[in-house]
């Protein structure tokens, strides 16, 4: 055996020194208690849960590599001329932020590596945070008592595309200009305070030089740091709150079935951190993104057609790309057209994302505390409201390269407006409907598989001529030979035959032959036992677990399922998977 | 199971001696308030060929992920990484230095993550613990003390009954507020008014307030003061030098620039004052705009070239359809009539400059805009 299982003497001495270093640290700091505690937080297991982690796993690359670029990266709006590596640009004037962004990408070695690496996590950041909103909002996650961190949730993507946009419009360079002249008319636009604000934010007229050394600061330092004490109290409040977790074997509203932090979360987290960096890496050496010296320095007179935002922003130039000229004049003063599809715009829709909860809870008069989640199928009007706000906001996403579109399929250029201005009106109702009766249609066929069973796929004659096709019932048959139906608790219910693993396993081996049969039913054999062992203590937890804990064991078929399945991959029983259901 | 009476025996310090490490670990877990249902070790007969074959498995990720990292420390050195233009020799190297530092970096990083999560499907036991959560509402007990210690705390501070502290308390706050908003803020606030009818927002450089004259120069890509060794020839715009049709962006010069270098510059940087110069096929049907009947000359026509939607330069002139189309947002400007908008968001003309020629052949500005350029804004009446 490997040093894995088998302590050698080197590894118990390093386990002497460890205990000795714990015993040190705890004399001084008193940690154990607390520690073990910790160590010992059940976390619940599902894919989606990991969204939020790759979210947090892109900052910290965006920290370390933003870090790094601040190291060469000046924001100084000083005229110089170039003479660096880039031949193409040598002669032209620009401002030292464009000059030293172009040293980054040509002189520092690497530097063009980390840029990119840069960009690329600033999109997934905004692209993870997004998805992990979407599991969050279609699962019901938000409700009591997590409201806060659904706030605290939607403060940070919006401090986070407020981010992105200072970050891409720090190098000077011809599209970050553009998106800052964007800026700086829609900051003109607001009512009242438009022109005094613009004054302040830029120090004077457009551009100005003081615009791009403040967002530099901001960018920086400013909400980063932010954005670090928001997460920091955003994962504190899942931790102490605990998470949500899907219907499932005896999970209850009052438990959380999972693993602990030590080892497997720990150890996965590890991991699923090094996967997305090392995605992010390689995305950023092998995919070129903002190639800045092709746009070359700002210049307020020039524009490259194609002029699109990151993708996170482009809803906000979707929005003003269709809104109709309606301008309003009161006397002496007037109201931009402009100003309603940006600055009144974005405020109101991210206001309507921070209040969803309390509004669901206004309607719905739910104010109970929700620690399972519920499948989107089972609460249809919040899943077709979800698809409806995504619809309108990916059409706007859209909208904002309706140029692009026009370009590559030969459309007019209005007549993707005009497409763009329909469509905004008439697709999010219509996702509405088709979601709302996906989510009904979902809900009949589980109903259909609980009272019926599932579909075998083998089709039956009857001596009198009729073809039936043959249900496998999940609870086993009653004395007339019908299925006994089921309960809907809000967990998966299989519906093919495989779940219930009747293709069985593959044997073990090496790609060119098995492993010998007596080893491979020994070790099967091994398992199976640990197992029975380890369901013998844990009927009895379980049944304790009912008494002390809300007086209902979850589930019985469910659990009943789930070992069916472990005996047949254990290769116990490969026969009848319709016994009944008393454990 | 859960805190309070189902606590689990705490073990005198003598138990504690007795018990084995896994005893121990349970305990751990049971002071937690975790049962752990499962927790089957994925190889419990050891030495099998199926687990050597899981351990080589994952040592081979690990490995890999080190053969990638000495690729990638072996590229970062030894690659050439100075910079080759596409038409000199070996640009196709240098192209390839940030993919493959990139990718064996990166691939380094992604086989480590592979190699743990090899690691933990194949040899952590599947675990089922369950943990009881205590989330409710705090006893009542903690409740009812904390409130009234609360409400002591409050009658204590005997505030309740001195209204004059109250309110003095709440004057001297929202002073303080209101000054640490002027601290906040103060620096930050420019008057966008200044100069009164003059405001930078009212004017553009095309104006000119001596009376000295303000020729339409283009940028040539040379440097104020390269102009200034070299000349001035081919600066200024004449008629002649444009073809029917097409369209030429101008910039204001005065013959004074020619002693400051930097003005010659900055007028290039200022946001306000490209304006398109736009030579229309003769004989085209052209609507002028009330009051604005001889802003043009002949068949030169001078809009600005910053959009009233949001203030992109409004680049591209379509002779055929003598549209003006902004690329932002696709606002379209007609060029035959006073540049008004007929598709897309922009609501706004853009602002046509006056111009005419000079005794000498050169293309001037009759005077500044007659209403601001640019996105609209609240002051603004029209
Ligand atoms: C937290 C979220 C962050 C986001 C979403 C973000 C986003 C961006 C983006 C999109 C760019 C443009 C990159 C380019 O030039 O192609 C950028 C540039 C930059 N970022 Fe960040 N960033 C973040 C955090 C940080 C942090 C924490 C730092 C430093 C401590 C930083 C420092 C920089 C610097 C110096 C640049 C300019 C470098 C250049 O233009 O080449 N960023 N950022
Ligand atoms: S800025 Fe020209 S259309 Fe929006």
């Amino acid at each position: 055996m490997s040093s894995i299982t088998t302590p050698t003497t080197s590894s118990s001495k390093l386990s002497a020194k460890a205990a000795q270093g714990l015993d040190e640290l705890d004399q001084r700091f008193h940690p154990a208690a607390g520690l073990r505690g910790q160590f010992n937080k059940v976390f619940p297991t599902h894919w989606s849960f990991m969204l939020g982690e790759i979210a947090l796993y892109s900052f910290i690359v965006l920290l370390l590599t933003g870090t790094y670029l601040a190291l060469f990266f000046d924001p100084s709006m000083q005229d110089v001329t170039y003479h660096g590596a880039f031949t193409n640009l040598r002669g032209i004037q620009m401002s030292r932020a464009f000059q030293s962004a172009l040293n980054l990408s040509f002189e520092v070695r690497g530097g063009l590596f980390v840029r990119q690496v840069h960009h690329w996590a600033a999109l997934l950041f905004l692209a993870a945070m997004m998805v992990h909103m979407f599991r969050i909002f279609f699962t019901g996650a938000f409700r009591k008592p997590r409201e806060t961190n659904w706030l605290l949730g939607v403060l940070l993507i919006v401090v986070g595309m407020i981010e992105g946009f200072t970050g891409y419009s720090l190098p000077d360079d011809l599209l970050s200009g553009t998106g800052l002249r964007i800026g700086s008319g829609i900051t003109l636009s607001v009512p009242v305070i438009g022109t005094w604000t613009h004054w302040a934010l830029f120090g004077g007229e457009f551009p100005g030089t003081e615009i791009i050394p403040r967002l530099y600061i901001v960018h920086v330092l400013l909400l980063p740091g932010i954005l670090l004490a928001v997460i920091g109290v955003h994962l504190g409040l899942v931790w102490y709150q605990k998470h949500t977790q899907f219907p499932g074997p005896m999970r209850t509203e009052k438990n959380v079935v999972g693993v602990r932090i030590l080892p497997i979360f720990a150890v996965k987290s590890g991991a699923f951190f090094a996967l997305t960096a090392g995605v992010m890496a390689i995305m950023g050496g092998v995919f070129q993104i903002n190639p800045i010296w092709n746009f070359g320095p700002y210049n307020p007179a020039h524009i490259s057609a194609g002029s699109q935002p990151d993708w996170y922003m482009a809803f906000s130039d979707g929005m003003p790309r269709l809104w109709p000229p309606w301008e309003i004049y009161l006397g002496n003063y007037m109201i931009p057209a402009v100003f309603w599809p940006t600055a009144f715009f974005l405020p109101v829709i991210i206001s309507l994302l921070a209040a969803y909860p309390a509004i669901e809870r206004k309607l719905t008069k739910d104010n109970a505390p929700h620690n399972l989640l519920q499948r989107p199928r089972d609460s249809p009007v919040r899943t077709s409201l979800g698809m409806m706000a995504i619809t309108f906001y990916f059409w706007l996403v859209l909208a904002s390269g309706n140029d692009l579109i026009a370009l590559f399929f030969n459309i007019s250029l209005n007549a993707m407006t005009w497409i763009g201005r329909i469509g905004l009106l008439l697709l999010p109702p219509l996702t509405y409907w088709v979601t709302y009766r996906i989510c009904i249609g979902l809900q009949r066929s589980d109903l259909a598989v609980l009272e019926h069973g599932i579909e075998t796929g083998i089709i039956k004659r009857l001596p009198h001529g009729e073809f039936i096709e043959v249900h496998q019932p999940l609870a086993g048959l009653d004395s007339h030979g019908h299925a006994i139906p089921l309960e809907y608790q809000g967990a998966t219910v299989p519906k093919r035959m495989n779940q219930l693993g009747v293709a069985g396993h593959p044997v073990p081996g090496s790609f060119l032959k098995p492993d010998p049969m007596q080893e491979t039913i020994a070790l099967e054999n091994a398992r199976a036992a640990q197992l029975a062992e380890q369901d013998g203590h844990g009927a009895g937890h379980s049944a304790k677990a009912g008494a002390g804990g809300n007086g209902r064991v979850e589930r019985n078929g469910h659990v009943e399922q789930r070992d069916d399945q472990h005996e047949l991959v254990a290769g116990q029983s490969h026969g009848d998977h319709a016994h009944d259901t008393s454990t | 199971m859960s805190s309070g009476p189902h606590a689990p025996h705490r073990p005198t310090e003598a138990e504690l001696d007795d018990m084995t490490p896994d005893q121990l670990a349970t305990l751990a877990a049971e002071l937690d308030d975790v049962v752990i249902l499962r927790n089957l070790s994925k190889f419990p007969i050891p030495g099998t060929r199926a687990e050597k074959r899981a351990e080589r498995a994952v040592a081979t990720w690990f490995l890999l992920s080190g053969l990638s990292a000495a690729a990638f420390v072996a590229a970062y050195l030894f690659w050439p990484s100075q910079y080759r233009a596409p038409s000199e020799p070996g640009y196709q190297i240098y192209a390839l230095y940030t993919p493959v530092i990139g990718a064996t970096f990166g691939l380094s990083v992604l086989l480590l993550g592979v190699g743990l999560i090899s690691y933990v499907k194949r040899f952590l036991p599947d675990e089922v613990s369950v943990q009881q959560r205590h989330d409710g509402p705090s006893d009542e007990l903690s409740r009812r003390t904390v409130m009234a210690q609360l409400a002591k705390a409050g009658k204590d501070t005997t505030i309740a009954r001195r209204g004059l502290i109250k309110r003095s308390i709440g004057i001297a706050a929202g002073v303080f507020g209101l000054g640490f908003g002027v601290i906040a803020l103060g620096g930050l606030i420019r008057d966008p008014w200044k100069g009164g009818a003059k405001a930078v927002l009212w004017v553009t450089a095309w104006g000119s307030d001596d009376g000295e004259k303000v020729y339409l120069r283009r940028d040539t890509g040379a440097s104020g003061e390269e102009i200034i060794k070299n000349g001035i020839r081919g600066i200024r715009v004449r008629p002649e030098d444009m073809n029917t049709g097409s369209m030429e962006t101008v910039f204001p010069f005065r013959m004074s620039d020619l002693q400051h270098s930097e003005r010659l510059d900055a007028v290039l940087k200022m946001s306000d004052v490209p304006v398109m110069l736009i030579r229309l096929r003769p004989g085209e049907p052209v609507i002028q705009r009330a009051g604005r009947e001889n802003f043009h000359y002949g068949d030169f026509y001078a809009y600005s070239k910053v959009c009233t939607h949001l203030g992109c330069p409004t680049s591209l002139y379509e002779a055929q359809t003598n549209r003006i189309l902004c690329p932002c947002h696709q606002s379209q400007f007609l060029a035959t009539e006073y540049a008004k908008p007929v598709f897309g968001p922009a609501t706004r003309a853009l602002p046509q400059l006056p111009i005419t020629v000079d005794s000498e052949g050169y293309f001037v500005a009759r005077s500044d805009f007659n209403e601001a350029v640019g996105p609209g804004f609240w002051e603004r009446k029209s």
